[in-house]
């Protein structure tokens, strides 16, 4: 793991954080530091810490030992009142107040931090609800009350964003819509701390991830760097004039790893080190290679190769 | 102070919305009512004000039913936030923990005032129109619905307190019944029961005023029963207050220490919360 940030002007800073409830170890040895401007990512399964972590940084809860820092200062103090401030917070399966309604929520919200009931009105219609903002939540499908949490979220433009399990529940257009009014966060320098399981997602989004896994950090860092860690191989697709795919083969020798020849094609695994010199060798086969693709590695698989006990 | 304000008008709100108050008010202004009717009965030959004799019966009565009023108000406060997550996000607002339990409080406290003043306050209303008239020793109502309004505040406090303790509101409704009987009933029972089995006065006068004192409900009655002129003759306890030195400042120390301490309890606990 490299931790090439520097701590003094990170927004978010967990050093050697242990968190124990009852004889449970929930989290143990987590490190990482979060700048401004970041989105961070962290995937795990059910039950890796994910949202325990969040809690820490949120002052919910109290490390075990260790420390944990949000914009210069502990979380959990009580004269963490003034970073609250500038922070959002959408928990996972988020409850609201069943008798009052969306407006009456947001508004009680709004005034805690300060903003105006004005703003209020917008965030409902900027997360569509618009029409539903005079019913009382109990009546709230839960697309919408997640569409209510978002907006509480961001009340106030938020400098931190903590997002936890963001996108059950939402159909798939609404997942878009959600993630552009993150992205619009992010434009105006917002930093988000997001869990997912959705990797598909959340991969082109963030920064960098976090792996968890039964409360330690298995990896962290952005996709390449990931990527490294883990050195699964690159796929490389080719397309092969039909009736050559024997002769192509044989050509390519039994050195190279060929994963699968179908009527399409041939499916080659190689490692990133031997990548170029396997592409020049491609190329040199002439005509009979009529297209080739490289697939780099996803984070889906990354994270499987994670999860399966192969740590770095 | 603006943060309790918004907390405690959100609780006030609850309480208008889902008319709890409003069942709360008539509530109390019927029993106010009804117990005017029967107190005045006896006026008429032993020059005793209806209202005097009203405030007995409404003391007496206000003892068993506030607390329960209070009680049912509270007991969900924490616990129930807890149970359905809403806790969770407010705690990320810029809200201290104090905060939240002082704009609850509050919050509950004008719900209370408003359910005695206007339930008790009309049922005075009633009173003088049948009493031809006459306001005389409205202090003393006044003070029976104040002190009313601090009892309250103290099975509010009382209620918090188990909310902060238990882990399900389920408990917390088995726990607030429990302190209602122990602290209305119960205590009573018991020390009335041991003045009558000590034969030899081991106990003496002393020890039991002060076990009387100490418990918020019977200083309460204390207040109400002996302390104000024109009430005590009535009530059949004249002279208790002049024999053992007990004033009403002492009493609504007791009371106010009632609230105080089981507040900063809750907080305590509270603040060593995990969510």
């Amino acid at each position: 793991m490299v931790d090439k940030e520097n701590k003094a002007d990170s927004i978010i800073s967990v050093q050697a954080v242990n968190k124990i409830y009852g004889n449970d170890l929930v989290l143990h040895d987590i490190n990482f530091n979060v700048q401004e401007g970041e989105c961070i990512v962290l995937v795990g399964h059910n039950g890796a810490g994910k949202t325990t972590l969040m809690k820490l940084m949120l002052g919910l809860a109290r490390p075990t030992s260790g420390n944990v820092e949000v914009l210069k200062g502990n979380p959990a103090l009580s004269t963490a009142v003034e970073q609250r401030l500038s922070l959002g917070y959408l928990p996972e399966s988020v409850a609201f107040y069943d008798a009052m309604t969306g407006q009456e929520v947001l508004g009680f919200y709004a005034d805690l931090k300060g903003v105006s009931q004005r703003e209020c009105r917008d965030l409902l219609e900027l997360v569509g609800l618009s029409d539903a903002y005079k019913r009382k939540i109990g009546t709230y499908s839960k697309g919408m009350r997640q569409r209510l949490g978002l907006a509480q979220a961001m009340l106030g433009d938020p400098q931190l964003l903590f997002l936890d399990e963001p996108t059950t529940g939402l159909d798939p257009l609404l997942r878009q819509h959600f993630y552009e009014l993150i992205d619009k966060l992010h434009k105006k320098g917002a930093t988000s701390i997001i869990s997912s399981h959705a990797l598909s997602e959340v991969e082109a989004r963030a920064n960098r991830f976090v792996i968890m896994k039964k409360g330690g950090m298995v990896a962290c860092g952005t996709l390449d760097e990931l990527y490294q860690i883990v050195n699964l191989p690159v796929r490389i697709q080719l397309k092969i004039q039909s009736g050559k795919e024997s002769v192509i083969a044989e050509r390519l020798g039994s050195n190279i790893n060929i994963k699968e020849v179908s009527k399409q094609g041939m499916d080659l695994l190689c490692s990133k080190e031997e990548k170029m010199s396997l592409l020049r060798y491609i190329t040199s086969l002439g005509d009979d290679v009529q297209d080739l693709q490289i697939i780099p590695p996803r984070l889906d698989e990354i994270y499987n190769h994670f999860m399966n006990g192969k740590s770095s | 102070m603006r943060m309790i304000w918004i907390l405690a008008l959100k609780e006030l709100r609850d309480g208008l919305r889902n008319r709890w108050i409003a069942a709360a008010i008539v509530l109390l202004a019927a029993l106010a009512i009804v117990l005017s009717l029967m107190g005045s009965a006896p006026t008429g030959s032993v020059k005793v004000s209806t209202l005097a004799i009203t405030v007995i019966n409404l003391a007496s009565l206000s003892v068993y039913l506030i607390p329960l009023i209070a009680l049912m108000l509270s007991f969900d406060a924490l616990v129930g936030e807890f149970e359905r997550g809403t806790m969770l996000l407010l705690l990320t607002y810029p809200v201290t923990r104090w905060q939240v339990i002082m704009g609850k409080f509050v919050g509950h406290v004008m719900i209370l005032f408003f359910a005695i003043f206007a339930g008790y306050g009309s049922a005075f209303f009633f009173m003088v129109i049948i009493a031809d008239g006459s306001i005389d020793g409205w202090q003393t109502y006044f003070m029976m619905m104040t002190s009313s309004l601090l009892l309250g505040a103290v099975f509010i406090a009382l209620g918090y307190f188990v909310s902060v303790l238990v882990k399900e509101r389920a408990t917390a409704i088995g726990s607030a019944i429990g302190l209602w009987l122990i602290f209305v009933v119960l205590y009573d029972l018991v020390l009335f029961g041991v003045l009558l089995l000590d034969k030899q006065q081991v106990i003496g006068q002393k020890l039991f005023s002060i076990l009387m004192l100490i418990s918020p409900t019977d200083s309460y009655r204390i207040l109400n029963l002996s302390m104000f002129d024109g009430v005590s003759q009535s009530a059949g306890i004249a002279g208790l207050a002049s024999n053992t030195g007990i004033n009403s400042g002492l009493l609504f120390g007791v009371i106010l220490m009632w609230i105080i301490i089981p507040l900063l309890a809750t907080l305590y606990i509270f603040q060593q919360r995990e969510l």
